[in-house]
């Protein structure tokens, strides 16, 4: 079987990384709110990348039994399935943050016209 | 060996996209962009051995939250050049 | 400028460290206890195929109630957020594009027909790749189909508030059958294992994994419902 080599798995932990850096990078030097919900998204997606690039075990295969992979062999044969667990929780709970995000993004466009955050300064001192 | 070459490749399309997500011009290309970045990702998953993240990347991170971002997107004309 | 600088400088920090933990990281050979236990007794227990799916829903079911839990505070803030928002009368909603013939037509052929791969990928979440979340989310997204179809169509609140609810309910109160009839709350071996491999096997889990399924797709459903019923500013 084609198997993965351990260069691949540092090589997307390191594109995880980087997406949170990236993220974080946008959120603090972006003007605009939206821009600001959209570099969150991205930092998101980073760290689901990294926690399942940690739970990555060389060759071997998902944790799902079948001809393949009998309950005798479960054990050598696949994963960790608990990052797995973790991330697809951390995914829905994400989209949940992000309309949240968006529905205070329109309420503040709604109210104040803009989407600025320099101009959004009453909590400012 | 294929599959670590694709694995890189698709990260370098990771960073790319994301690049283009934080320091693009208009606000509809960073979103559409974001939304590649969780695709690819999702392939990236189906890679890591977790089908069960790739599927629910693809369908809520690419799919769901792309949509979100247009709705509201829609909904500030005039709000995006701010 | 100076704000920038004190941002680049913070990533920079940022970086370092990530750059460590990096540098530090061997990927594992052999799983750790916990793992193991998860492979070796998933199935034996639960009956379930997808040892994922028996976290999820049995293992930590605890955490996948909060997670429901999380996710439908955020859907009712959403709602409470946008609801002045929300009276569209006919004059604002002429602004609005409708989708157009292909799209519509095209839409009443595909929404049966992805309604249909959401349910299968609930069903089926002991068994195959997916599960209720999944399902969920594709189940939303023949709702919002339907809604770039027609931008002016209108989903009934009381409908999906109706499912949400109730299907929320179920799963708590199958939980607590799980205290009085096998080990503990959300213990999911309240209905025989079955023959393994099967659809109906793995005791209550293709039923709360369905009932996960229905609730979700319900909570994403009524955020865009939610979003797209706003007035364009």
């Amino acid at each position: 079987m084609d198997a993965l080599s351990p260069l691949a798995v540092h090589a997307a932990m390191a594109t995880g990384f980087l997406l949170i850096l990236l993220g974080f990078y946008g959120v603090l030097t972006q003007r605009n709110i939206l821009r600001m919900v959209v570099a969150f998204t991205l930092s998101t997606t980073g760290v689901n990348l990294v926690i399942i690039a940690i739970g990555y075990t060389l060759r071997r295969t998902a944790p799902i039994l079948d001809e393949a992979v009998p309950l005798a062999e479960a054990s050598a044969r696949i994963i960790d399935p608990l990052p797995q667990a973790l991330v697809l929780t951390a995914i829905v709970i994400g989209l949940g943050i992000t309309a949240l995000m968006l529905a205070y993004v329109y309420k503040i466009y709604q109210v104040r016209r803009t989407l600025d955050i320099g101009k959004l300064s009453e909590l400012k001192w | 060996m294929i599959l670590t070459g694709m694995t890189l490749l698709l990260c370098l399309v990771m960073i790319g996209a994301a690049l283009v997500a934080i320091l693009g011009k208009g606000l509809a290309v960073a979103i559409l962009a974001t939304g590649l970045v969780s695709l690819v990702a999702s392939l990236l998953f189906l890679i890591l051995a977790a089908p069960d993240v790739a599927m629910t990347e693809a369908a809520i991170g690419s799919g769901l939250t792309t949509f979100l971002f247009f709705f509201v997107l829609g909904r500030v004309r005039g709000g995006e050049h701010d | 400028m100076i704000k920038r600088l004190l941002a680049l400088l913070l990533i920079g920090g940022l970086g370092g460290v990530f750059l460590l933990l990096w540098l530090d990281f061997t990927p594992p050979t052999e799983l750790n206890e916990v793992a193991r236990y998860y492979a070796e007794q998933s199935a034996p227990d639960l009956g379930t195929v997808n040892i994922t799916t028996a976290i999820i829903v049995t293992y930590r079911g605890l955490d996948t109630l909060g997670e429901v839990t999380v996710l439908f505070l955020s859907a009712a803030v959403v709602g409470m957020v946008l609801v002045r928002g929300r009276r569209r009368t006919a004059a604002t909603a002429e602004g609005l594009v409708s989708g157009g013939e292909l799209l519509a037509s095209g839409s009443r052929l595909l929404v049966p027909l992805i309604l249909l791969l959401g349910v299968y990928i609930f069903v089926n979440g002991h068994l195959t790749p997916g599960g209720g979340f999944q399902g969920g989310a594709i189940l939303a997204s023949a709702v919002l189909l339907m809604l770039l179809a027609d931008p002016t169509r209108r989903f009934s609140h009381r409908l999906i508030t109706l499912v949400e609810s109730s299907t929320g309910l179920s799963y708590v109160l199958l939980g607590v059958v799980g205290i009085v009839l096998a080990g503990g709350f959300l213990d999911t071996r309240i209905l025989p294992l079955g023959e393994f491999g099967t659809l109906f096997s793995a005791g209550a889990i293709p039923l709360i994994y369905s009932l996960i399924g229905l609730k979700v797709g319900a909570e994403f459903a009524s955020m865009l419902a939610n979003l797209s019923e706003t007035e364009a500013l």
